[in-house]
């Protein structure tokens, strides 16, 4: 949970400095720190992004007027759904998120387990 | 094994961020995108009325912008230069993509931005001379102080916005297309005019004219293509005297035809839909006594909106109007003395001469019993994705030769081994007649401003608060024998080059003429009296007579009736054709749907209103008629286009010589008379009609139908506007068609201070995020008009100012 909150706000502010990819590296950052299974690094650094970028896009679109996000539906998704762009939007921020969170998780694993592989090579 | 699984997902998450964060051909970076920190969300805007106050590098004083609620910016500056400033910076706040895109078009370099498939197209472009006429226009705009200080402030206005942004406040086309905006220079602001030349004064017919002598002779192609229409009403009123006696003229030399072999060349020709109405009611047919001026434009209409309406005021004018993204100052609009408007006049101001070369090596050609030396130019194309292409282009004294013998010109056949000859590639300054107009006091003010003005030529029309109205076909004319131009040209002989220029004071025009009233709707300048030649042939007569017809009855008029006028729906056509063709129909031929369709027809009141079915099968039938009539006579292929003659001499044929040979067939052994060949095209209307729309009925009617669509630039759908529900058409004062129309509306009404209206079908903002993208089409579609709020002071009082910016 505090691994999915760090995300998250992290995320956020990177975002608003840095390219969009910063997430990724605030993902692989906080579960690299700490994690304490690879289901549930995915899982906060999917949810930890997912919901910044649902959250703030659906902000947006009730802020201004619904035409011009089902316009981009149509543009992007050949297809006028309002709620297409946001959802999508999250799913593909949430996966690299979640992505690198897992990734972060293995590194750190490998690098932890670091003594024991030599150690194994060395025997072989 | 956990450095394997480590290295797997770290590997794949960092692929797939980068194949999320790079363009898939015309797939754009979809991440980037669809984020909400920097993607498309961030160009959603809504309605915003806070003040704002902005620090720029480049301004002399403090600025004032008031808005009003369609967000059209009026700029108080201490000075001219920070004017333009503001209008740079402002125009570029809205428009900056569609500036940008239309100078890169016109400049030849859309592969920078989309790849190799715009090649041909940039190649086009760049042979035609864009470049080559740019320089030459940007030297003349900075040579003079005024124009340099226009340009230049504008300039640093645009720059002072790009340099404001960052990536996720690029507008949404950079973002789709994966690019970024560069510096604006002041040559744009001369691709950007280069470029509506190139939208109004690149029709040509040369070659199909050519090939049509070449098949028929001179007395057949002089019958069928004459040089005056049957039917016409004149910009200048018939009867008006020249006050000047011409300049000579040069004689038609002995040979005044090029020995052509047949050529292909499917030049785009004139566009009739793209044309314009202006007009000036006097004050003895007003009703305050003061003159009204009204003027609509018609273009492709496009989104972003093609216009841009500010008020500009300065210690040296206070100018209200539509200005275009690209250009300083304004083009169409009114200030507290006069009012002026434009169309196209359509001069023959682009030929083709043939070159002989010396020989293969092509460094010299023949003129004037001498061997010229070719000058060469480079063109280097970048290619997004690709190494740059370098295309060299041969120049003659004449102009660029387009196409070499061997290349292969671009989609269609362009006349290989031409050099064109075009009014484009002159010097000229023709930024400084907008900048007088907008400055101009009285008739003696506009007449000076429009003895610099070169092209693409123009009917200006004019009224001020003196209540002088008036009208001028102006620009830059060559000066030429009868003739010269309609057909392709010898580039060996000296006597076939242009000749110097109809002197400026002696281009057509017209004040307070006695009918009370001038207009123009593109139909010939002059009636045949004018002495010098400027075109064989104009815009057809339907738009003009009709739009003299009603000047003509009107009596007290208001702005509100000219707004009526501008979307009069009657179709002069059909009115005049109607009766002499329906007479000939062989009733007994026709099916019962087709029979039905005749009903229609014969009831219609000749108006293209939007539920009416009449107009969608009478502009077929006519279409699928001058088929019938003229394909079997100049039959088109790969090696030789033909045109056919015109619509007003195909009905004048059937008004006048109905038994005319020119009905028959010559496909088939029968002889056809003119009766066949209405009825025969008339039944495969109906039959094409109801393949395309089902059974006679709703979805003929003719909006439905024609279904007028605005398209954005980048032809992406989903930012246009489609199947737009308007009446209307080609020949039509209310000149929607498809794809065309009327790009500006605006009515000013003369008097103590000026009260003007205006319109255009989208609206101030080139954001299709923003409310203020297509505000205005709903008013613009019923025919309705906005009130323009002309300010006298930054500190006048009206509900409908709504936020106040200052730059400093």
């Amino acid at each position: 949970m505090i691994e999915l909150v760090l995300i998250a706000i992290l995320s956020l502010l990177a975002q608003l400095f840095l390219p969009w990819w910063s997430l990724a590296i605030v993902a692989f950052g906080v579960c690299f720190w700490r994690s304490s299974g690879s289901g549930r690094a995915f899982l906060s650094g999917f949810l930890g992004v997912a919901l910044v970028w649902l959250i703030y896009a659906l902000l947006i679109q009730l802020r201004t007027d619904g035409v011009f996000v089902g316009r981009m539906s149509e543009l992007l998704f050949k297809t006028n759904t309002s709620v297409l762009p946001a959802l999508v939007a999250c799913l593909l921020g949430g996966l690299v998120g979640g992505l690198a969170g897992l990734s972060g998780y293995f590194v750190k694993q490998a690098t932890r387990a670091q003594p024991i592989s030599r150690t194994a090579s060395r025997s072989r | 094994m956990q450095y394997t699984k480590a290295i797997l997902i770290s590997l794949g998450t960092i692929s797939l961020i980068w194949a999320l964060n790079r363009s898939w051909g015309s797939i754009p970076a979809f991440a980037p995108l669809l984020s909400p920190f920097v993607g498309f969300w961030q160009n959603a805007e809504s309605v915003n009325n806070a003040d704002e106050e902005i620090t720029l590098e480049g301004t002399k004083a403090p600025i004032t912008v008031i808005f009003d609620d369609l967000a059209i910016p009026h700029v108080f500056a201490q000075n001219d230069a920070d004017a333009y400033f503001a209008q740079g910076y402002l125009t570029a706040r809205d428009r900056l993509w569609q500036m940008e895109f239309q100078t890169h078009a016109a400049a030849g370099r859309i592969s920078e931005l989309v790849g190799d498939k715009a090649l041909e197209l940039d190649r086009y472009n760049r042979r035609l001379g864009m470049g080559f006429g740019a320089e030459k226009a940007v030297k003349e705009m900075l040579a003079d102080p005024r124009t340099r200080e226009a340009i230049e402030s504008y300039t640093a206005g645009i720059n002072a916005y790009i340099n404001q942004l960052s990536p996720s406040s690029y507008p949404l086309e950079y973002k789709l297309l994966g690019y970024a905006p560069e510096s604006w220079q002041p040559i744009k602001c001369a691709y950007f005019l280069k470029y509506m030349s190139g939208v109004l004064a690149l029709g040509a017919d040369d070659l199909n004219m050519s090939n049509v002598l070449k098949k028929y002779g001179t007395v057949v192609t002089n019958d069928l293509f004459p040089d005056y229409p049957f039917r016409e009403d004149p910009i200048i009123p018939t009867g008006t005297k020249w006050d000047f006696a011409p300049v000579k003229i040069p004689a038609v030399p002995a040979n005044s035809q090029t020995d052509t072999k047949p050529l292909a060349m499917r030049w785009p020709e004139h566009d009739p839909a793209i044309g314009s109405n202006n007009w000036a009611v006097g004050p003895q047919k007003s009703a305050t006594g003061y003159p009204i001026l009204a003027n609509d434009p018609h273009l492709t209409l496009s989104l972003p909106s093609i216009w841009y309406q500010i008020q500009l005021v300065t210690p040296t004018m206070n100018v209200y109007g539509a200005s275009m993204p690209g250009s300083p100052g304004v083009i169409i609009g009114f200030n507290k003395q006069i009012a002026w408007g434009v169309t196209n006049v359509g001069a023959d101001v682009l030929d083709f001469y043939q070159i002989r070369f010396k020989d293969a090596s092509r460094r010299e050609y023949w003129h004037d019993n001498k061997w010229k030396p070719v000058t060469r130019r480079l063109e280097m194309i970048k290619v997004k994705g690709q190494p740059d292409v370098i295309d060299t282009v041969l120049y003659t004294h004449h102009g660029p030769i387009m196409y070499e013998v061997g290349q292969r010109p671009f989609a269609s056949n362009v006349p290989v081994g031409y050099a064109a000859r075009w009014i484009a590639h002159e010097a000229s300054n023709d930024l400084l007649t907008y900048y007088l107009l907008d400055r101009a006091k009285n008739h003696d003010d506009y007449r000076k401003a429009l003895s610099s003005y070169s092209a693409p030529a123009q009917n200006f029309v004019f009224a001020d608060i003196a209540k002088d109205i008036a009208i001028s076909p102006n620009g830059r004319f060559p000066l030429k024998w009868k003739d010269q131009g309609k057909f392709l040209l010898d580039g060996t002989n000296p006597a076939h080059d242009w000749q110097g220029w109809i002197p400026a004071a002696q281009n057509p025009h017209v004040k307070n003429p006695p009918r009370g009233f001038v207009s123009s709707a593109n139909q010939s300048s002059t009636d045949p009296t004018y002495p010098y030649y400027i075109n064989w042939q104009f815009g057809s007569y339907e738009r003009g007579t009709r739009i003299n017809q009603r000047l003509t009855a009107m009596k007290n008029a208001t702005p509100d009736s000219l707004r009526v006028l501008q979307n009069d729906n009657r179709n002069v056509r059909a009115a005049d054709a109607l009766p002499v063709f329906l007479p000939h129909i062989r009733e007994k031929d026709l099916s019962d749907a087709q029979a039905k369709a005749l009903t229609i027809i014969k009831k219609w009141q000749y108006n293209n209103d939007i539920a009416e079915i009449g107009p969608t099968i009478f502009t077929e039938w006519m279409r699928q008629y001058m088929d019938g009539v003229w394909k079997d006579d100049f039959p088109g292929n790969d090696s030789t286009t033909l045109r056919y003659p015109s619509f007003d001499r195909t009905l004048q044929l059937a008004e006048k010589d109905s038994a005319s040979h020119w009905f028959d067939d010559l496909t088939t052994p029968a002889k056809e008379t003119i009766g066949q060949v209405l009825t025969k095209s008339f039944q495969s209307t109906v039959d094409s009609l109801t393949r395309r729309h089902g059974p006679l009925g709703e979805s003929w009617q003719w909006s439905k139908h024609k279904a007028t669509r605005i398209g954005h630039l980048a032809r992406l759908d989903a930012l246009s506007a489609l199947n737009v529900q308007i009446g209307g058409g080609a020949g039509i004062v209310n000149a929607t068609t498809e794809r065309t129309g009327p790009s500006w509306r605006m009515v000013v009404a003369l008097g103590t201070t000026p009260k003007a209206y205006g319109v255009y079908p989208g609206g101030q903002s080139g954001n299709p995020g923003s409310p203020y993208y297509l505000n205005m089409l709903e008013t613009w579609r019923t025919g309705r008009l906005n009130e323009l709020l002309f300010l006298q002071t930054a500190q006048d009082k009206n509900p409908r100012l709504k936020r106040k910016l200052t730059l400093k």
